[in-house]
């Protein structure tokens, strides 16, 4: 963990400064704003968890950073740095340079998330000889040093392998892999282990973290798993339908939660569910992006709501220690067991 | 791998009989007999017996059908009956012939398909990709016969600038492909045999190569930051067994299936021959002409498939 408190004034520059961020995907019959205003920062060496539930905009606010979206339907608005780099004034071919290299990407699905007639090694030699354009020598044996890195065990064999010959779990580390190749600072991980079952799971995130520390990468790690979050996070980001409701420390927003939505997706996970199925503790489902109520878009779900709920968004409100949250009622005195409706 | 070449290659063993069977079977499936139609009409039982005799048409039928596999299997596939030439060298001949222009065609076919095919699935939905599918539909809807007459009435009889039919000036003894002179006369076949294949394979390229653009890891390959171009080779990668298994079969109907194509061009080759060969109640010749292509389809299916395992490594074959 480091000492970096998300508001605090540190001497040190956040590694990643995302502000206002805004992403419409316009089509023939409707615009979707999938991201809402989102700004977060990630200092050097920190781990940020975005968490919230499917289709809260978790993977379109990482994709933006890379700028992976369809350029021609999409629009762009707000501020990206990272690094030096701002992202949104780049060309395409420095954006290029800097996706792989500065800038890389974890993505969910090891089964689908690697080229199925490439080696393993290939995959990796190709995005080292594209970034640091060394021989294939150098490559293979950079790509020998990698797997070696993330603990796929008789690397030398699994550089031949293809990826249906792999499980799971190596699968995943190749793709680890592929993104640390060459030695970024910033890593995207788009629920890298919610498609591995428990133990590899655990497995890949130790890894993970361990590189993360010795590399001194920024991490923004998505995920649906509390528990997760809770293990690896330095800060949390809880996002509902584009917009960051609540932001803090790990520990001002897992443990003490003020955002009913937030408070929801605890009671949930108490309760033991499983990805995918229906949260109890949050009746209804995530608004529909293209028509968004005018008021706070969590109201009709929550519990707490009243009419100024439905009027006008909760401007957001910073609390000591930068813990931040966008809700009339968490400003005020709320008992977090009735707001999650468990009492 | 070898193993499941050997075996691919014993399973077609069953295959090539059961087309020798079928080719067999021609004489008396086909309408007429053909010994009639050698005879004057007014020809003596005694003469037809003797015919018979003479072509081995009295013996029991299956050891006829033993007889003539043997015959085949050693390259003897009997004298044509009009020409009474070995059928092995007319047909060989021929096959040489088709093979030259059926393998232009579709390779032909295939590069243009494939940088339609890769235009069409960057730009889906765009200007580009309409222009190439319309090539594509037009080339998959176009009668090709009807498409060989236009050429000639174009080409041969308005413009003058290709000759309408043959193979070379004096023949197709004298044909050659390094004399513009001669090479010519191959031009406007090509172009006819190319246009439907260029269609089917365009479409095959299109649909395979827009299903692989839209798989995850081509977001995993543009997150490393390769460039398009690159991006667009490991697609093709991926689409190159569907592409490939489409080639094969397309090679296969154009070695088997030019008849018409080769008889508005009067092209010496198969289809040609096989025409002649119906038209003239040749049996000898009909049945050796067919044995052949349905052999060379056989054959181009086996090595299609065998290149398959090899561009393929998901393809796990024992
Ligand atoms: N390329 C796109 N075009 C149009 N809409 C998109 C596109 N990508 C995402 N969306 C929409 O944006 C919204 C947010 O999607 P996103 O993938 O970010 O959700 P998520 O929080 O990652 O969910 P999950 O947990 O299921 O991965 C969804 O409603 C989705 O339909
Ligand atoms: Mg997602």
């Amino acid at each position: 963990m480091t000492n970096a408190m998300p508001g605090t004034q540190s001497a040190v520059r956040p590694l990643v400064e995302v502000k206002d961020l805004t992403v419409d995907f316009v089509s023939r019959d409707a615009t979707v704003r999938a991201v809402n205003g989102v700004s977060f920062d990630v200092m050097p060496g920190e781990v940020l968890c975005i968490i919230g539930e499917s289709g809260s905009g978790k993977s379109v606010t990482l994709r933006s950073l890379m700028r992976l979206h369809p350029k021609a339907r999409t629009v762009i608005a707000g501020h990206m740095r990272v690094g030096d780099y701002d992202i949104l004034s780049l060309s395409e071919k420095e954006m290029n340079a800097v996706r792989g290299a500065a800038i890389s990407m974890v993505f969910q699905e090891p089964m689908t998330a690697l080229d199925p007639v490439y080696t393993i090694g290939e995959q990796i030699a190709e995005t080292v000889m594209r970034h640091e354009r060394c021989s294939r020598e150098t490559a293979d044996k950079r790509a020998l040093e990698l797997l070696q890195m993330v603990k796929v065990p008789s690397p030398e064999r699994r550089l031949k392998a293809y990826p249906h010959e792999l499980s799971g779990g190596l699968r995943q580390r190749a793709m680890m892999a592929v993104a640390l190749s060459c030695r970024p600072t910033l890593l995207l991980a788009d629920e890298p282990t919610t498609a591995l079952d428990a133990t590899v799971q655990i497995q890949v995130l130790i890894v993970l973290r361990r590189l993360q520390e010795d590399f001194g990468m920024g991490v923004i790690f998505v995920t649906h798993d509390l528990g997760v979050a809770a293990q690896i996070a330095d800060k949390v980001a809880v996002m509902y339908a584009g917009r960051i409701v609540e932001y803090g420390t790990v520990r001002d927003v897992l443990l003490n939660p003020k955002h009913p939505y937030t408070l929801g997706l605890m009671a949930s996970t108490v309760n033991g569910q499983k990805k995918g199925e229906d949260i109890d503790a949050i009746p209804g489902s995530p608004p529909d992006l293209r028509a968004l109520p005018p008021g706070c878009s969590f109201a009709p779900r929550c519990r707490l709501a009243d009419a100024a709920c439905e009027a006008d968004f909760p401007a957001p409100v910073i609390r000591a220690g930068g813990h931040m949250t966008r809700c009339f009622k968490a400003n005020g005195e709320i008992r977090p067991m009735e707001a999650a409706g468990i009492a | 791998m070898w193993l499941y070449a050997a075996r691919r290659v014993l399973f077609t063993i069953p295959i090539g009989l059961g087309v020798t069977i079928i080719c067999f079977a021609l004489i008396y499936l086909a309408p007429g007999d053909p010994v009639q139609s050698l005879l004057p009409p007014d020809a003596t039982a005694n003469d037809i017996a003797q015919l018979k005799h003479y072509y081995g048409l009295d013996k029991p039928i299956p050891v006829q059908y033993i007889l003539w596999l043997g015959h085949a299997l050693t390259g003897d596939l009997g004298i044509s009956i009009q020409t009474n030439r070995p059928v092995t060298d007319e047909v060989w001949r021929a096959l040489g012939n088709t093979v030259s222009i059926a393998t232009i065609s579709a390779v032909l076919a295939m590069i243009i398909a494939l940088g339609l095919g890769i235009v069409a699935a960057t730009n889906i939905g765009g200007w580009a990709d309409r222009l190439a599918t319309a090539i594509a539909v037009f080339g998959v809807s176009v009668p090709t016969f009807w498409l060989a007459v236009v050429l000639v009435i174009v080409f041969a009889v308005q413009l003058g600038v290709l000759p309408a039919t043959g193979m070379g000036s004096k023949g197709s003894n004298t044909f050659s492909w390094f004399e513009w002179s001669e090479a010519r006369y191959a031009v406007l076949p090509i172009v006819a045999m190319t246009l439907t294949p260029l269609g089917i394979l365009m479409r095959t390229t299109r649909a395979s190569l827009a299903d692989i653009l839209s798989q995850d890891f081509i977001q995993t390959l543009r997150a490393k930051g390769l460039s398009e171009t690159a991006v667009i080779r490991h697609a093709i990668a991926n689409a190159l067994p569907q592409i490939l298994a489409m080639f094969g079969l397309q090679l296969g109907y154009l070695i088997g299936g030019s008849i018409l194509i080769e008889t508005i061009f009067t092209w010496p080759g198969t289809g040609f021959l096989l025409n002649k060969a119906i038209l003239t109640r040749d049996i000898p010749l009909l049945q050796g002409t067919i044995l052949v292509l349905a052999m060379a389809f056989v054959g181009i299916n086996l090595i299609v498939d065998l290149i398959q395992t090899l561009v393929d490594p998901r393809i796990k074959r024992i």
